[in-house]
């Protein structure tokens, strides 16, 4: 038990560090808000409307298939990284791997849902 | 570390890759050609030689991929079961999906797939691929669930199977992590290998890490309290659908749950007692409310978990036998459970029915052979002789009895009365019953035909000559490689 006494220990340190960093900031940081500093931050564009609005649930599926492939390259990296010692086999079993979601993709596509009407 | 040593291992899966493929084939020949009855056979072509592949296995028990796929007699066995029941659900589903224009070739993709997540379920002794299976198995029965887009029953039952399968395995893969971080390893077979000496390092991890993993697939074999989901995506989804809920998903999960209970955690006596409240729980509370209901699929549904119930006591007395028993039951459940449901399905293909217990009344009239199969499944859900019911009850109660749990089989026992009550009802509504309308025939095609033949003659044989079937059930008992 004495064990699981220092991830307790550990528990309320981590939670204490993080109010306690907050509040020290709150008491010593400048404070100056204007109305450019408020906006949202959209990568430098210049944002417009509200972020609360209706999307068109169009988009989901695109994100659903743009999962797919994201997910897939996190698969490709470390075949990638150890493409020298794993050979023409491995290369074969990526190919696959991405037939395989071609295959999906194919499907998506002949469905109609990559068209936008 | 030599990667090419795992292309030998591809026959290993070769019964998987057979089935994976044809339903991609089917995915996108589906979106090209119209005509769904290609796709069905070609679904069917695909589900048979998986199933022959899946034969040849047979004990010749081999591993590969690392020790993370195995294929010995009881994977095998399950596998057979697994593909059984998706052929039967293929079989007679056909018509119905045509009748109430849902005759998709996705269905017939989706079951495939998740036919093959509970192969790689059943034939794994490492939680991660356990898991994978189980997601491979779960995300295509939520889709089957919504099938039928414009029945709002059926998209609540889709939603609902999604919300409550997603906090299953949220369970499940906690419990994995908690063990992973008690024993350093996935794989049962090592947790079983040091298990006292994990015990006396970290108990704690180790006990509430398989607590976590039963909760999971508790809920996956929708054993009481975690069964309240079960009646409404039962009742919502289409009802050959709801006949593969029923026997897939709970085989394979007790697949999973017989290996990682008898195998994993072999050494935790103390969770016999958990085992014993869970079957009777579950057994009891499936009974009882199977009385009330005046739907067929919601009391199909309950009776699935008081069946749940009877496997759960073969997993309390726990020893060889008494998992052989469990397996034995599971095969015989599938043929009568399925065999019923074939029967409703033929119902409720007719339009405007509603699945309830009084539109059966007046079968018998006009389809004598129907109702007298319809009977055959009743009495062998509630367990008579000679079919296979009574059987696979008899021998799970013995073996509980053997195993010194004499009040657990009378709580059994004495459920298995109760339950006679509530599948009597339906044969005397199709016998007895003066109907308030003229019984509007039902069509037949021979897809049907086979499907109720294959399932009454299983039922049947699995009763009357249970010896071969018990040798093999006995035979599909995990050897330790």
């Amino acid at each position: 038990m004495a064990s699981y006494a220092a991830v307790l220990i550990f528990l309320l340190l981590g939670i204490g560090l993080v109010l306690v960093t907050f509040f020290t900031a709150r008491l010593i940081r400048p404070s100056n808000p204007y109305k450019e500093k408020n906006q949202t931050y959209e990568c430098g564009e210049r944002p417009f409307g509200d972020s609360w609005v209706q999307f068109n649930n169009r988009f989901y599926i695109f994100a659903l298939l743009f999962v797919i492939f994201d997910v897939e390259v996190v698969f490709l990296f470390p075949w990638a990284v150890a493409f020298n010692q794993l050979g023409l086999f491995a290369l074969i079993e990526m190919v696959i791997f991405i037939v395989i979601l071609v295959f999906g993709l194919v499907y998506a596509w002949k469905k109609g849902v990559l068209k936008w009407v | 570390m030599d990667i090419r040593s795992a292309a030998i291992d591809l026959g290993l899966i070769s019964p998987e890759i057979i089935i994976l493929a044809s339903a991609m084939v089917v995915l996108l020949l589906g979106t090209v050609l119209k005509s769904r009855g290609l796709m069905a056979f070609l679904s069917l072509l695909g589900l048979v030689v998986g199933l022959v592949l899946v034969l040849q296995q047979w004990s010749q028990p081999q591993s590969g991929y690392y020790g993370m796929v195995l294929k010995d007699n009881f994977s095998v066995f399950f596998s057979v079961v697994f593909i059984m029941t998706a052929i039967i659900t293929l079989l007679m589903a056909r018509d119905y999906l045509i009748a109430k224009h849902i005759d998709r070739h996705e269905f017939y993709t989706l079951l495939m797939f998740s036919t093959v997540g509970m192969m790689l379920m059943a034939g794994s002794t490492d939680l991660v691929v356990i898991f994978l299976g189980l997601e491979i198995m779960s995300v295509p029965l939520y889709v089957m669930a919504g099938m039928n887009k414009i029945d709002p029953k059926s998209n609540e039952s889709g939603i609902k199977y999604f919300m409550i399968g997603a906090f299953a395995s949220s369970f499940l893969v906690f419990g994995i992590a908690l063990l992973y971080g008690a024993s350093g390893t996935t794989d049962l077979r090592r947790i079983m290998a040091d298990f006292s000496f994990l015990k006396m390092q970290s108990e704690l991890l180790l006990y509430s890490g398989a607590l976590l993993v039963m909760t999971g697939f508790a809920f996956k074999v929708a054993a009481v309290p975690f069964h309240m989901w079960v009646p409404d995506v039962y009742e919502g989804a289409p009802t050959p659908v709801t006949g593969f809920f029923s026997v897939g998903p709970k085989a394979a999960g007790f697949a999973a749950l017989l290996r990682i209970c008898v195998y994993g955690f072999s050494g935790m006596a103390e969770l016999t007692a958990v085992f014993w409240l869970l079957a009777v729980l579950t057994m009891v509370v499936g009974n009882v409310l199977a009385i009330f209901q005046n739907n067929i699929k919601r009391m199909l549904a309950y009776s699935s978990i008081a069946h749940a119930g009877y496997i759960l006591v073969a997993l309390t007395a726990g020893g060889e036998g008494a998992v052989s028993s469990a397996v034995y039951y599971l095969l015989a459940y599938m043929f009568f459970n399925l065999g019923g449901f074939t029967i409703v399905t033929i119902i409720d293909s007719r339009t405007g029915s509603n699945s309830q217990i009084d539109e059966i009344k007046g079968l018998a009239g006009r389809h004598p052979y129907l109702a007298s199969l319809l009977a055959l499944f009743m009495f062998a859900l509630a367990g008579f002789p000679p079919t296979a019911g009574f059987m696979g009850k008899f021998y799970i109660f013995s073996e509980a009895v053997r195993n010194g749990f004499v009040w657990l089989t009378v709580i059994a026992v004495m459920n298995s009365l109760v339950s006679v009550f509530y599948y009597l009802r339906v044969v005397v509504a199709a016998f007895f019953g003066k109907p308030d309308q003229e019984f509007s025939p039902v069509s037949f095609s021979p897809a049907l035909f086979i499907a109720l033949l294959v399932t009454a003659v299983g039922t049947l044989a699995l009763g009357c000559f249970p010896g071969y079937w018990l040798e093999l059930s006995q035979m599909s008992m995990f050897p330790i490689i």
